[in-house]
């Protein structure tokens, strides 16, 4: 479970400053499927960066797992990330010279994971997510949406708390991106929680909770409503 | 992260881009390549050198009239100096622990025999030449032990001058001239070979009297002191000098030991070898230009992936760990493929070109492969730390 109190995330644009998150608010229980909308400049990204801890705020404190991460070293934030946290980007993000298997493994390899268990797992994964044949593949081999899959397949792969997904069907066309919601509903439905962070309505609607944003303020969360 | 990863993920890094590794490890490895060959042929002059000096054996000592400060062959004789005579010869061999005392003259004259004529070297020596320098007799014996200052006109022959001038035939108890005296061949040497260049076979030997007469000199060109191996060069040396100080009242003489000799040369040939090693190291310097430049292409075009894997747990010293790594592997598989190539043209060299002075030196080889390596670590370092002091979020975002 997450919580953010108070947080504000300024940034220094030429002379002016820019409140990205003004006094944000905002708490994530375990299996939530959060939708976060607004316009461009609406502060989402930095929103999702925040609590992804690749981002760090300026005000307010950030309570993960009952944790207060917001004063973390790098070190120990590269922890977190690691245990707790998947991301899915619009730009897959594979490293292009890795097999889909090694690009899935890589979380368990920089975690010093030994070679067979994390081999055994990233095949577990890959096949949960429907690449048990692509195994060996590399990115260039594979689709646009068999490249998200391993995406999200590393994503998953530690078994984080929190998915965070960033416009994830940006760059897919529109067979590939029902696949790719459905499998990380899928996944959200075996307990992760997912935030989804998206321009497409027809995305944020099929959440169950929807954050809408502007100027770094949280405007509508119906969520919030429904308690 | 565990060793064998770091070293994995290094290697499918190079290998991903196999043509522009290769080019950079090759600027390294010709650095190296140049390494080994240099420092090879120093190390191959130097031996071939020592060993030149070294065939008549360590325990020499040679005596030259003139003193000279410095170690040089002495070429004429001051007008102040008082020559070496065979006198002194003769006296340095009641010098403590000296075996032989050899009086010697050498020059070039023309020998005939035959009907055949030659130009051949000319060792005029004393009659325990071939003892104190360990040679040989073929055929008949060595110079008499004749008196010193009226020894008989006989010659002993070179191998090569006696196959010249009478291929197979007895030359024993033969007249021939030299430089117009007459002689009687009373031996053939066994074959030699080369010292610095001379063809000891093409020598003649004649008594030293006969040499002085020959060259028209008054004094000796050296003499030559064979001691007993177990004494020390020290006292060797000091007896020597008493008998000739005596004789001569002043030091007009050099005594140069086999050991300073070699000193001197193996000093030189060290400041050979050095430059030829810095050299070398300048080249090693530009491959690791080379590795430097890579390594910074490297991290700029991949900067969104060292996003990704801080985002997924990496942490800074992995990142640093991951490029310094890269940079130590192109280091190292490029000073490895230049050592390869350099051992590889000293062999064809020592196949092809015997006489080419060129050895393997092992410290020089080991210290060329861990300087590649080193070299791979310095560049590596500052575009390693580049990369593990981006933050994720601004390398993530970077296209």
């Amino acid at each position: 479970m997450m919580r953010l109190e108070n947080i504000c995330r300024d940034f220094q644009v030429g002379d002016q400053v820019v409140h990205a998150l003004d006094h944000v608010d905002l708490e994530i229980k375990p299996g939530e499927y959060i939708s976060i909308m607004g316009p461009s400049g609406s502060g989402k990204s930095t929103l999702l960066n925040i609590l992804g801890l690749l981002d760090r705020p300026n005000l307010g404190t950030y309570w993960l797992n009952g944790a207060d991460v917001s004063s973390l070293d790098d070190n120990a934030l590269a922890e977190q990330r690691q245990q707790h946290i998947g991301f899915i980007f619009q730009a897959f993000h594979l490293i292009p010279r890795l097999s889909a298997l090694e690009n899935v493994e890589l979380p368990l390899l920089l975690a010093g994971a030994p070679v067979a268990a994390r081999r055994d797992r990233a095949r577990e994964v890959l096949d949960s997510v429907g690449l048990a044949t692509r195994l060996d593949h590399r990115p260039d081999q594979l689709s646009g949406g068999e490249r998200q899959r391993v995406a999200i397949g590393r994503a998953i792969v530690m078994n984080p708390g929190l998915l965070l997904a960033d416009e994830p069907t940006g760059n897919l066309d529109s067979r590939s991106s029902e696949d790719v919601i459905e499998l990380i509903e899928q996944l959200n439905r075996n307990g992760i929680s997912l935030m989804v962070v998206t321009h497409d309505p027809d995305i944020g609607r099929r959440a169950q909770r929807h954050i809408s944003l502007r100027d770094g303020k949280i405007v509508t969360d119906d969520g919030r409503l429904s308690r | 992260m565990l060793l064998r990863d770091v070293i994995r993920f290094t290697a499918q890094s190079v290998l991903a881009q196999r043509m522009r590794s290769a080019l950079t490890a090759l600027g390294l490895g010709i650095g190296v390549t140049a390494v080994v060959l240099l420092t090879s042929i120093g190390a191959g002059i130097n031996l071939y050198i020592v060993e030149q000096f070294t065939q008549f054996g360590t325990n020499t000592i040679a005596v030259q009239p003139g003193k000279a400060s410095t170690f040089g062959i002495s070429a004429g004789v001051l007008n102040s100096v008082r020559p070496l005579s065979l006198q002194d010869a003769e006296a340095l061999k009641r010098a403590p622990y000296v075996l032989h005392s050899v009086p010697a003259v050498s020059g070039a004259a023309s020998v005939k025999a035959r009907g055949r004529e030659r130009t051949v070297n000319v060792f005029a020596v004393g009659p325990q030449f071939d003892q104190a320098f360990k040679f040989h007799v073929s055929r008949g014996s060595f110079l008499p032990n004749d008196d010193l200052e009226r020894p008989r006109a006989v010659a002993v022959l070179g191998a090569r001058v006696y196959s010249e001038l009478y291929g197979s035939a007895n030359p024993l108890n033969d007249r021939i001239r030299i430089g117009g005296d007459r002689y009687r061949v009373v031996g053939v040497m066994e074959p030699k070979g080369d010292m610095l260049g001379i063809d000891l076979d093409d020598t003649v030997y004649i008594p030293a009297a006969s040499g002085l007469a020959l060259f028209n000199r008054e004094g000796l060109h050296e003499i030559d002191i064979l001691y007993d191996e177990r004494a020390p060069v020290d006292e060797v040396i000091a007896g020597i000098k008493r008998i000739l100080l005596a004789r001569h009242g002043g030091e007009d003489f050099t005594i140069i030991d086999q050991q300073q000799m070699l000193d001197v040369l193996g000093s030189i040939i060290g400041v050979l070898t050095f430059g030829i090693a810095v050299l070398g190291g300048i080249s090693l310097l530009v491959g690791g230009v080379g590795i430097f430049t890579i390594m910074t292409i490297a991290v700029r075009e991949r900067t969104p992936e060292i996003g990704l894997l801080r985002a997924i747990g990496a942490k800074r010293r992995h990142i640093l760990q991951l490029f310094l790594g890269e940079a130590v592997l192109l280091a190292g598989l490029g000073g490895i493929a230049g050592l390869l190539v350099g051992l590889g043209i000293v062999a064809v060299v020592h196949l092809t070109i015997p006489a080419m002075p060129a050895q393997i030196a092992p410290v020089y080889v080991v210290l060329a492969e861990t300087i590649a390596v080193i070299i791979g670590l310095i560049a590596g370092v500052l575009p390693a730390h580049r990369a593990a002091a981006l933050e994720p979020l601004e390398a993530l975002r970077t296209e």
